[in-house]
């Protein structure tokens, strides 16, 4: 009891949402390399895996792409960022954006791909029937179709990336995890709860607004079908997608 | 912890063999550490979820809460969920092993209850027309059909907890998560590689021999596609 009530106080004191070190400050950093990062996963994996599963070769890349990427441990993939590049320019915000970059790619390259071969050869032949050309059945039939399983990489790829952000905190970069990296440094455990909390609840509020947009994109006519119910039931579609491999 | 080497020279090398010959006993412990938290935290969460997994496939009510309270605990930073529960089990192999079962469980859960879903119903009722009863059919037909299912969650489940065992370096545990903490704190590139890359050798090890054994247990499926 007196423990939680330690972490209410460390909530309630005033200077702890002030300055660099204030929650406020710390969550806007932690969200700020976390956009960053996704942004730049998204603008490389998302035309690879459109492209591949458009033209529907080098799918096996495409598949084990999310295989070895969940190999990877996102704590070395950092180090090694930040032995590679120093903390260098924008306050150390280099290494953690590359390894978070990296860690972001695969599951949208998989589920762009797996969404693109979801497009049925008949839906597009009828397309190419009604007399769309090739761009227009790519934005007009094969997209809208895809959508959904981009948007379940996308969500993946974004809920990993701000859990690995926290880990930024151990070689340079701010953001939520100092709080974290910093309470178990200090042996100070009601600012790393404090940390913990404040990055499960971001964590857990990216996973269910992507979720609702995940909805939202659905085409209509595609609500019904079982495989999108599914990745909605099941959550994180990228390990769906290695069932299927 | 580890024995000293020189360290944070400015022109320090990825690998120095000299090191790596020295320190061979270092780096056997952290692997084998590696693989015991891998190893007890897949198979306690095979032990949980299978379980669940049926509960929450037989009963559809349950099904949503399953699935979506194992989602949440998934969807936690590992380091977050590991700091949850120091102040309560403290900085333990208990801490980190409770954290490492908590990740496997929406997987497997997951798919035990695909894999039982995907069960033709043609299947099903051919056993029972055969006179199977239900225990029965569930043990002697139905789950050896979600074998591939269930198994592709153990591997998916067992590749995770590999790369998530670094991160608990960071709670006094950690395996070859440990040669890579030790390799940062110590501005030293040599451990620091090691580990990374002994891990990844180990993911693609595990998931290796995990499909061999899910060939050896499903000899009826070989033959057909199954990468």
């Amino acid at each position: 009891m007196t423990f939680i009530g330690e972490v209410i106080q460390w909530f309630l004191n005033g200077s702890h949402w002030q300055g660099d070190g204030g929650i406020p400050h710390r969550t806007l950093e932690h969200i700020e390399l976390s956009a960053v990062s996704m942004l730049a996963a998204m603008a490389i994996a998302l035309p690879v895996g459109i492209v591949i599963g458009h033209f529907g070769r080098g799918g096996t890349l495409a598949i084990n792409i999310s295989n070895v990427g969940r190999a990877l441990p996102s704590f070395a993939l950092l180090v090694i960022a930040f032995e590679l590049f120093g903390l260098g320019a924008f306050n150390g915000a280099i290494p953690p954006f590359v390894a978070l970059v990296a860690l972001g790619i695969p599951p949208i390259v998989t589920n762009s791909y797996l969404g693109m071969r979801e497009v049925d050869a008949d839906i597009r032949e009828a397309a190419k029937g009604m007399g769309m050309r090739a761009r227009l059945v790519l934005w007009r039939v094969e997209l809208p179709i895809a959508l959904p399983f981009i948007m379940a990489g996308i969500r993946t790829s974004a809920v990993n990336i701000v859990a690995t952000a926290t880990l930024a905190a151990l070689v340079a970069w701010g953001g939520l995890g100092r709080f974290i990296v910093d309470g178990l440094g200090q042996q100070e455990y009601p600012m790393l709860y404090a940390g913990a909390i404040l990055v499960g609840l971001l964590s857990l509020i990216v996973e269910f607004s992507l979720a609702g947009v995940q909805r939202l994109v659905t085409p209509a006519g595609l609500r019904t079908s079982k495989s999108i119910q599914k990745e909605e039931a099941l959550g994180t579609s990228f390990d769906s997608a290695a069932v299927l491999a | 912890m580890l024995a000293t080497g020189v360290v944070g020279a400015v022109d320090d090398p990825w690998i120095r063999w000299d090191w790596t010959t020295r320190h061979l006993d270092v780096i056997g412990a952290a692997l084998s550490q590696h693989i015991e938290l891998t190893v007890v935290a897949v198979g306690l969460g095979v032990l949980i979820a299978l379980p669940l997994g049926l509960l929450a496939w037989r009963e559809r009510v349950l099904r949503g809460p399953v699935i979506s309270l194992t989602g949440i605990l998934y969807t936690i930073p590992s380091l977050a969920l590991f700091s949850l529960l120091i102040p309560i089990t403290g900085l333990s192999i208990l801490t980190a092993e409770i954290g490492l079962v908590s990740y496997t469980l929406l997987i497997l859960i997951r798919n035990i209850v695909t894999g039982l879903d995907a069960v033709p119903a043609e299947v099903r009722e051919a056993a029972r027309g055969m006179g199977y009863r239900p225990r029965k059919q569930l043990f002697q037909v139905e789950i050896p059909l979600a074998i591939p299912s269930i198994m592709a969650g153990i591997r998916i489940a067992t590749v995770t907890t590999i790369g998530l065992v670094t991160v608990t370096a960071l709670i006094g545990e950690g395996g070859l998560g440990s040669l890579i903490y030790d390799g940062l704190l110590r501005d030293f590139k040599t451990p620091l590689l090691i580990g990374s890359v002994l891990s990844v050798a180990l993911a693609l090890v595990a998931d290796l021999s995990l499909s061999g054994l899910q060939r050896v247990i499903t000899p009826w499926s070989r033959g057909r596609a199954t990468t």
